[in-house]
């Protein structure tokens, strides 16, 4: 449990580090969203030093944080000054969205990539497993981006695929089960770039470590007991192959969070990433550092359950 | 001799040579690449920024070998203007006037590395004719020459942010593995907040915190550092990982008994250790920082018009129109694979045999 602890309060620091730094660069910013109004001649600059003044724009850089700091423990992460609202309604929205995507995409990777991997690995150097090496391979040099666009074009030229957005219009009119069937056509194509793209270094890590692991002797010992393959593979292999592969579980929501903001801005997935791209272009700063500040906490808290799996199934860190 | 071999296969030789044969065939394509792009005032027709308002979204250009009459040419040629653009109904046709491909035309001046002015491209056609091997973008741009001039900004965004993310490494590394105790401590936990960031967010923050107007290269000289000093961890890591053994080694014990100085000892005999984990990292950061500037630039955060970058050439499919209409506006999307193909292959080699271990 002191093992947990730690981590939760390493997490914990983590975040507040996270939120200093981000907070700390954007007051670099020369200029803030104010500035394209004092271009106006209709706006006198008395009305734009009271409205920076409102916004609490002229305070000192610690004053601004701890302000900030209280309306985060008040659950507003502070005003957006583009649309005058507290950010973390805003932004649960978007949150939401980018969960169901980013949930998906990462289960069904998961899912495949384990599969996939524990088939490779049991085939190890037969054509199955050379055509699947090279297969991944191929599809780890085609940029993200790129696979993204290439989607979109296939979306839009064959229009089997909604293009963007998340509902069809007229989504509240439909059944619960036309709603579910609408929201998946959505989500497929987002989802399915990705999956592709975080698959491939999955797959190989899981295909490495089920290897690494088959070569063990108990792994011979259970095989010469006549034990089903089967059996070996997913009962006895499996769980032990499972400890690098939970650390890199935490390492890919990271990369997740970071391909779904580019999927999102392609395809239109109205979730985090188009909301912060706007964001930064208009300098609306509590905006940007609560988008950084919630996709941190997603990936810490990835991280926390990473390291509670781990330790669940891996008796040498109980031991610590 | 059949013996001999199955040793030599044993020793795992016939490994090493295969990863050697890879490596200098990347490394071939590779300066073929970085050639092309180098000399791409050579290779492109005409100016990244030259428009021919006349011709937006001109698909990209036939290039015939047969002749009206059914006769082969020795020299390709293209046909003049109604070929490659939309004409009103009805109007004069004069397509059948052929333009011959010809070879070391003068044309539009430009400069190779920013230095030597020259005004000979490999190919060209005469006007009104325009030969555009990729389709023209929304400006009468053509796209060729947008995709080779975009290719050094492209090219040069990677390897300024990777330089800077290995020198910064290297210090870091080098220092948190060579002095240990506190030093170590601290750049470490450093390192592991900065593994913990969402990066590709991060960037964005940085970049919000970038003036939106100012001079282009200054945005591209600041995005690139900033690129390049978000990625130092991995290289930091590593370096210090293979400096905390260097450290250990028995010549090195041995200098220092001499007397040697730190310094002399870094220069000398540990920081040479890390030369190949070094090159490793920089080939394998290059075509990061480059699918970096690629993104943001995507997304409108990185280099503006009308400075061509492989970024810039993608923002157009952002348009609905553009994806459905003009096919060849995807060729720069496509053409870049093969950049990080070599790139990636030459990397997967160097590691092979150095037999460094990835993070």
């Amino acid at each position: 449990m002191k093992y947990l602890a730690r981590r939760l309060v390493h997490s914990v620091l983590l975040l507040f580090g996270i939120s200093v730094f981000s907070f700390g660069i954007l007051q670099l910013a020369p200029g803030d969203f104010f500035t394209p109004i004092r271009l106006n001649p209709q706006v006198s600059a008395h009305t734009v030093a009271a409205l920076r003044s409102q916004y609490g724009l002229d305070k000192p850089f610690p004053i601004r944080y701890e302000h900030w700091l209280r309306s985060v423990f008040r659950g507003d992460f502070g005003i957006s000054f583009a649309y005058g609202t507290p950010v973390a309604p805003l932004l649960a929205v978007r949150a939401r969205n980018t969960l169901l995507l980013t949930g998906t995409a990462l289960l069904v990777a998961w899912l495949l990539a384990i599969s996939f991997g524990m088939w490779s690995a049991a085939r190890r150097g037969k054509w199955g497993d050379r055509a699947g090496g090279i297969a991944t391979s191929s599809l780890l040099t085609v940029p993200d981006l790129v696979l993204f666009l290439a989607m979109l074009l296939v979306a839009v030229r064959t229009g089997w695929f909604p293009t963007g957005g998340m509902m069809s219009a007229g989504f509240e009119d439909l059944s619960v089960g036309g709603k579910v069937k609408d929201l998946a056509a959505h989500l497929f194509l987002p989802a399915l770039g990705l999956v592709l793209a975080t698959l491939p270094p999955l797959v190989r890590h899981v295909r490495s470590a089920m290897i690494e692991v088959l070569e063990a002797p108990f792994v011979r010992a259970a095989r010469a007991h006549g034990i089903s393959e089967r059996r070996v593979l997913l009962r006895y292999a499996l769980p032990v192959a499972a400890n690098p592969l939970l650390t890199l579980f935490g390492y890919s929501i990271a990369g997740m969070l970071s391909a779904s903001l580019l999927v999102e801005v392609v395809l239109s997935w109205p979730g985090i990433g188009p909301f912060l791209v706007d964001a930064i272009l208009a300098k609306d700063v509590y905006v940007v550092v609560g988008a950084v500040m919630l996709s941190s906490v997603f990936l810490v808290a990835g991280n926390l359950v990473a390291d509670a799996l781990l330790f669940a199934t891996d008796p040498r860190i109980r031991m610590d | 001799m059949h013996y001999f071999l199955q040793r030599i296969r044993g020793f795992g030789w016939t490994d090493v040579l295969t990863q050697r044969q890879k490596l200098v065939w990347a490394v071939v394509a590779l300066s073929a690449f970085c050639g092309v792009v180098l000399l791409a005032g050579f290779f492109a027709p005409y100016d990244f920024a030259a428009q021919d308002r006349d011709m937006p979204f001109a698909p990209p250009t036939a290039i015939h070998f047969v002749a009206g009459g059914g006769r082969l040419q020795v020299r390709p040629f293209v046909y003049g203007p109604r070929d490659s653009s939309p004409i009103p109904v009805g109007a004069a046709a004069d397509s059948d006037q052929p333009y011959p491909l010809r070879w070391f035309v003068r044309g539009a001046p430009y400069k190779i590395a920013g230095v030597f002015t020259s005004r000979v491209h490999l190919f060209g056609v005469e006007k009104p004719a325009r030969m555009f091997l990729m389709g023209s973008d929304g400006y009468g741009r053509d796209q060729f020459s947008r995709f080779l001039f975009g290719g050094q900004i492209s090219l040069l965004a990677g390897l300024i942010a990777a330089i800077f993310s290995v020198s910064v490494g290297i210090l870091a590394g080098g220092i948190a593995g060579y002095y240990g105790g506190w030093i170590d401590e601290i750049l470490m936990r450093g390192a592991e907040l900065f593994l913990a960031l969402p990066w590709l967010y991060l960037l964005f923050a940085v970049r919000a915190a970038l003036p939106l107007h100012i001079s282009q290269w200054q945005v591209f000289l600041l995005l690139v550092s900033v690129m390049g000093l978000i990625g130092w961890t991995r290289p930091a890591r590593l370096i210090r990982g293979v400096v905390l053994s260097a450290k250990e080694r028995n010549f090195v014990l041995a200098a220092r008994g001499m007397g040697a100085s730190d310094a002399y000892l870094l220069r000398r005999h540990v920081l040479p250790q890390t030369y190949a984990v070094l090159l490793t990292q920089f080939t394998l950061l290059v075509p990061q920082y480059v699918l970096a500037e690629v993104t943001l630039t995507f997304l409108g955060l990185g280099v503006g018009e009308p400075m061509p970058s492989w970024g810039a050439l993608l923002t157009s499919l952002q348009q609905y129109s553009v994806l459905s209409s003009y096919w060849w506006m995807f060729l720069p999307a496509l053409l870049i694979i093969p950049f990080f193909v070599v790139f990636y292959a030459a990397a997967d080699a160097l590691q092979e045999l150095h037999k460094t271990v990835p993070l």
